[in-house]
């Protein structure tokens, strides 16, 4: 499909999406089973197509990608068991839609990092913007610095570690899986939550609707030690527990037709 | 969604036109249709006018150059009449002016007397205010105006992906704060409260040049300053009078500062160092500023910080 040029150079066809004649640059260095290139140079597409090519053509398992200069959607839809490290800062919507890989960020990340991810690691060295783990399904993402506004928004399982503090509505709309956060949270923490669990080291600025303090297990103990052996994140604070009060109009226990009775 | 920009040189002055060409060039994605700049140059006795007599389109039509011409010559006429004594009058572009001039009335008068000229529309006016806006993305407008040689201490920028308005200048940003004196705002977001303030601030004497929300947000801060409160205070009073989502930065002729509304539902990044802070909505933006792998951060809801040149 003819692509539409602009004065920026940047390509787009007739749906819209960038640079439909891009192809893979071909610069990575490798290396047996690992690869490493430098992305300054290269678009998001290029960096991208060069990722993917390693991964799913040449079956590269252990992958570095250098200078990412906060370029936005990288490392999107990765769904292979490999290693990927980023050396320096991606931008928006990294990490989105993975299921398997395993991560680490040598840097900071902007809004919607790991967006419905499926399973896999993902380390921050850095901070993170907002939207952190919107939606996601499984595995382990940890954040390093703070992370924004509404981090684990509508998350349906996994775990959220975020060593710093966290901003406004936080686990607003949970489902399922667990937020670990060392720091402070900002008001409306869990709100509307269904389900899941949240840990808070510091203070709670307020609590959303329907969020409650939980009742301490040995469980919940047994986890936050174990995740802050494994990313070795030092020593463990104090934490609070929070969980949904289930006290909202869909938590009734009236079969639907008896609910229209009422209603 | 739009993208707007910011940045501050706090030990004297920096190339704040390609620093902010280079910021808003990367957060093309954002906003394509025009791009928009405040910068601050030096500040001397002399007035600094930008204004402009057509919208671009319109100048393309027929018999226009005429027009404009004949409307350009009313204009200085109108300056010589009201006190003001012109010493340059330049445009780039055929429709888009700029004039320097010697003058100590009050700026009210004079704004509403040149746009009492048929298409006209001053787009700053000020001791160091120059805001310049044109339709398309950042490296066309630089080039068209040669933004690349402007020196300041600082500026803002945006880049505007028309959602609620034309694509036309009168909805690009930046908004000047009519009529005080070099006061202007970038905006990314939507106030919900608009008509309310609208009406309010049109009832105390304001009137604008546009539909867009975003003006009632530089006017609101700059009556504000006009009674004395810093500037501070005046944006942290508008996160609890103004509705919406909404992340803005507004500049005066010695500050620069940036407010994200009680959701933070809108992106801003911010760095710092001891000469240069620099606030974008992407950190792409940064990255084309400061080119290593520098700190930076996000501010988090109903947050307001405030530098000063």
């Amino acid at each position: 499909m003819a692509g539409v040029g602009t004065k920026s150079g940047v390509r787009y066809d007739a749906r819209g999406l960038v640079e439909p004649e891009a192809e893979v640059p071909g610069i990575a260095e490798v290396s047996g089973d690992t690869a490493r290139f430098d992305a300054e140079e290269l678009t998001t597409r290029q960096i991208n197509l060069e990722l993917r090519d390693l991964v799913y053509r040449q079956g590269i398992k252990d992958v570095t990608i250098a200078n990412p200069g906060s370029k936005n959607s990288l490392a999107v839809g990765i769904l292979e068991r490999i290693k990927l490290t980023i050396e320096g800062s991606p931008g928006w919507f990294a990490c989105g839609l993975i299921d398997g890989p395993e991560v680490h960020i040598q840097g900071r990340v902007g809004w919607s990092l790991c967006e419905n991810m499926m399973s896999g690691v993902v380390v921050v060295d850095g901070p993170a913007g907002s939207l952190t783990c919107a939606a996601i399904r499984g595995g382990d993402v940890v954040v390093k610095g703070n992370a924004g506004a509404r981090t684990g928004i509508d998350q349906k399982g996994g775990t959220i570690i975020v060593m710093g503090d966290v901003g406004i509505n936080t686990g607003f709309m949970m489902q399922r899986g667990r937020q670990i956060i060392a720091g402070n949270a900002g008001d409306g923490l869990g709100d509307s939550m269904y389900d899941g669990t949240i840990y808070v080291g510091g203070e709670v600025a307020s609590l959303g609707v329907d969020c409650v303090p939980g009742e301490w297990t040995d469980a919940d103990t047994e986890l936050i030690e174990r995740k802050y052996r494994i990313y070795d994140l030092g020593p463990v604070p104090e934490f609070k527990k929070f969980v949904c009060g289930k006290q909202l109009h869909n938590y009734d226990s009236l079969e639907p037709s008896e609910r229209k009775l009422v209603i | 969604m739009c993208g707007i920009a910011g940045v501050i040189h706090r030990n004297g002055p920096g190339d704040i036109g390609v620093e902010l060409t280079r910021m808003l060039q990367s957060m093309k994605h954002r906003g394509p249709d025009s791009t928009g700049y405040a910068l601050y140059g030096p500040s001397d006795d002399m007035v600094v006018i930008r204004f402009i007599l057509a919208e671009p389109n319109e100048s393309r039509g027929f018999g226009m150059d005429a027009l404009i011409e004949k409307h350009r010559a009313e204009a200085e006429s109108r300056l010589a009449k009201i006190g003001a004594e012109v010493a340059t009058i330049s445009s780039e572009t055929g429709y888009a002016f700029r004039a320097t001039m010697r003058y100590s009335g009050e700026l009210q008068p004079l704004a509403d007397y040149l746009e009492d000229i048929p298409g006209c529309e001053v787009l700053s006016l000020g001791n160091s205010l120059e805001i310049v806006k044109d339709l398309g993305d950042a490296a066309t407008v630089d080039e068209q105006y040669g933004l690349s040689s402007f020196r300041g201490t600082h500026g803002i920028g945006h880049v505007r992906m028309a959602t609620e308005s034309d694509v036309d200048l009168a909805s690009a940003h930046p908004y000047w704060a009519y009529p005080f004196a070099d006061v202007a705002v970038v905006h990314n977001g939507q106030l919900t409260n608009y008509h309310h303030w609208k009406r309010r601030l049109e009832r105390n004497g304001h009137r604008f040049q546009s539909e867009c929300d975003s003006e009632i947000i530089a006017v609101y801060l700059a009556g504000k300053l006009e009674q004395g409160m810093p500037l501070e205070a005046a944006m942290k009073d508008s996160l609890d009078d103004l509705d919406g989502v909404f992340t803005y930065v507004c500049v005066t002729g010695n500050e620069l500062g940036f407010a994200k509304d009680e959701m933070a539902a809108k992106p801003l990044v911010l760095f710092e160092s001891d000469d240069l802070v620099a606030v974008a909505t992407e950190e792409v933006a940064i990255r084309h500023l400061v080119q290593s792998e520098a700190t930076t951060r996000d501010p988090f809801e109903r947050e307001v910080k405030v530098w000063q040149v």
